[in-house]
Parts: structure tokens; sequence; C-alpha cells
């Protein structure tokens, strides 16, 4: 009873929450709304019994991903107003699709049946007695090793191209030029100027800046 | 009343539906359309959970860990070319999103 109430409060707000999401006027508000719909949606996987999942949730989402929407939305200075202009002019269309796809869904979620052979093909049944992080573990790090290190190489690469993406070298910045800065000797750094008595450097003063840039 | 596969799969179908509603809502604005595309990938990983769960296989959550790491590299690589096609064209209204001439 007190499973299928906060089934029924974390369903809730999670469905509510997305609806906010696509409706509210305001992209910041559009992302919180985002991570309430993730807290929920780990509240559910709590529920389910993939509690390291839920945790993933909480941390990959609302940690990193909807901060960088956060980010986004706050650093871009754009007028929101202005693009939300028109929306209603795609309801319309956007409703019949969205309901015909979710009765299409629903008809499926209603009358699904699992097949006679499902039992005997599963490959990895969840182990009882250990937690399920370390069931995970257990499968994922021996036969899944492969697309946990392919994973990884997703998100190396990702980083790195939105690194090199956002990247920009600024004109008139000074940078160090590290085997500029080594390469230098004595000879290129200074010069020994005899001066005369009464007479100054004259011509032979030394530019100051002329060997100290590296660049 | 119990809760069982059915309910959760009905979430995940409600769930995926707004997505696609919200692309369909917010043609103009790329930002909330990678969020609805967040919001179909959770729906995504709420079907695969539930099924682990229900049949008692480890492999679907293995499976939605995976997809939590797409969802992740595709929020950064598209946040990162939103930012740079801001700077390059000071908008990211999608009717202006025409340099290729597609």
């Amino acid at each position: 009873m007190i499973a299928a109430a906060f089934f029924y409060l974390f369903a809730g707000i999670l469905v509510a929450s997305a609806f906010m999401v696509i409706a509210s006027k305001n992209p910041v508000h559009s992302v919180l709304y985002l991570i309430l719909a993730f807290v929920n949606a780990a509240g559910l996987f709590v529920m389910m019994g993939a509690e390291f999942l839920a945790m993933i949730l909480v941390v990959v989402y609302v940690g990193a991903v909807a901060v960088l929407f956060l980010f986004v939305v706050m650093m871009l200075d754009v007028d929101f107003a202005e693009l939300k202009k028109g929306v209603l002019q795609y309801l319309p269309v956007g409703l019949l699709l969205g309901g015909i796809f979710l009765a299409e869904l629903l008809l499926v979620v209603g009358s699904w049946v699992i097949g006679p052979g499902v039992p005997k093909a599963i490959t990895a049944p969840i182990p009882t007695g250990i937690s399920n992080t370390e069931a995970i573990g257990l499968v994922l790090y021996t036969k899944y090793v492969y697309f946990f290190q392919i994973s990884g190489m997703i998100l190396l690469v990702a980083m790195i191209g939105a690194i090199v993406l956002t990247l920009r070298h600024k004109e008139r910045v000074k940078r160090q030029n590290i085997s500029a800065q080594n390469a230098r000797t004595p000879e290129m750094s200074m010069q020994v100027v005899k001066v005369r008595q009464g007479q100054g450097l004259g011509s032979n003063s030394v530019d100051a800046n002329s060997t100290g840039s590296a660049s | 009343m119990t809760i069982g596969l059915g309910h959760y799969l009905s979430v995940a179908a409600i769930l995926f539906t707004l997505g696609i509603f919200g692309i369909f809502l917010n043609r103009k604005n790329v930002i909330i359309i990678l969020m609805s595309i967040e919001l179909i990938l959770l729906a995504v990983n709420i079907n695969l959970v539930a099924f682990s769960t229900h049949l008692g296989d480890i492999v679907g959550q293995i499976f939605a860990l995976l997809v939590l790491t797409v969802a992740a590299a595709e929020a950064a690589i598209g946040l990162a070319i939103l930012v740079v096609f801001f700077r390059n064209r000071g908008t990211i209204a999608v009717e202006d999103i025409n340099l290729m001439k597609g």
C-alpha cells in the first residue's frame, strides 16, 4: 500500500514536471523542472530495485547535465520571449501526433505478454544476497567490459570535442611560450653597452622590449 | 493493489510522449529540444530498468548505464555546438540555422 502511494507520488510529480519542462515560458524554469523530473525518476528507480542507477542518475543528470544546461541558458543572451512566439501554431499537430503515439504505446502496454522463451534467455540473472551495485559490477566488469571501455571512449571523445569546439584563442592575450623562454641565451637577452661620459647612450640605445617578448 | 511492470511502462510511455510533444511545441528553441531529448532518453531508461527488474536480468541495468553515458555525451556536445553557433550568429532560433542550405 505504501509502495503504491510512493509510486503514484513519484510518477505524478515526474509527469507533471516533465510537462512543465516543455510548457514553461522561462528556460531556467524548464531546467529546474528537468532536475525535479530526474530526481523523481531516481525515486522510481529505487522503487524498482535499481539503487545504483538511481544514484548515478542523480549524480550524472542533476550534478552534471542539468547544471550544464543551466549554465548555457544563463550564459547565452537570447530573447526567449521572441523564441516562444508562435508556439500555439504547432500545438494542434503536436497534440495530434503525441495523442496517436501515446494511444499506440498504451495499447502496447495494455496488452503485452512475456514470451515463453524469454525466461530461458536471461543471460545474467540478478543474484540475491548482494547489493545492486555489486551485482552490476560483477557483470559490467566481466561480460560487458568492452562496452564499458567503449562508453569511456565516448565520454573522452565528447569531452575533447566540447573543449575543441568552444576553445577560442583571443587576440592580444599574452601567453607563455615555454620553448622560446628555454631557448633564450644570455646573448639574446642582454647587451653590454659602454656609456661614454657626457654623451649618454645616444644611438646605442637598446629597446627594452625588443628581446623581451617571446612571440 | 500492487505496482507491476505495466505501471512503470505507462509512466515511461507518457514521459516519451511528453518528450516528443515538447519537440513539436518548442520548435524554435534548441535548448528545450535538447531537454526533450533528455526526457525521451529518461523514458527509455525507465523501460530498460523496469524490464530488467521484472525479468530478473541485470543486463537491462547495464544497458541503462550505457544509455546514460551516451545521453551525457550528447548533451555536452549539443550544448557546445549551441554555444559556438550562438557566438558566430548571435541567435539560436531553429529557423535561422540554415548555414548549410539544407
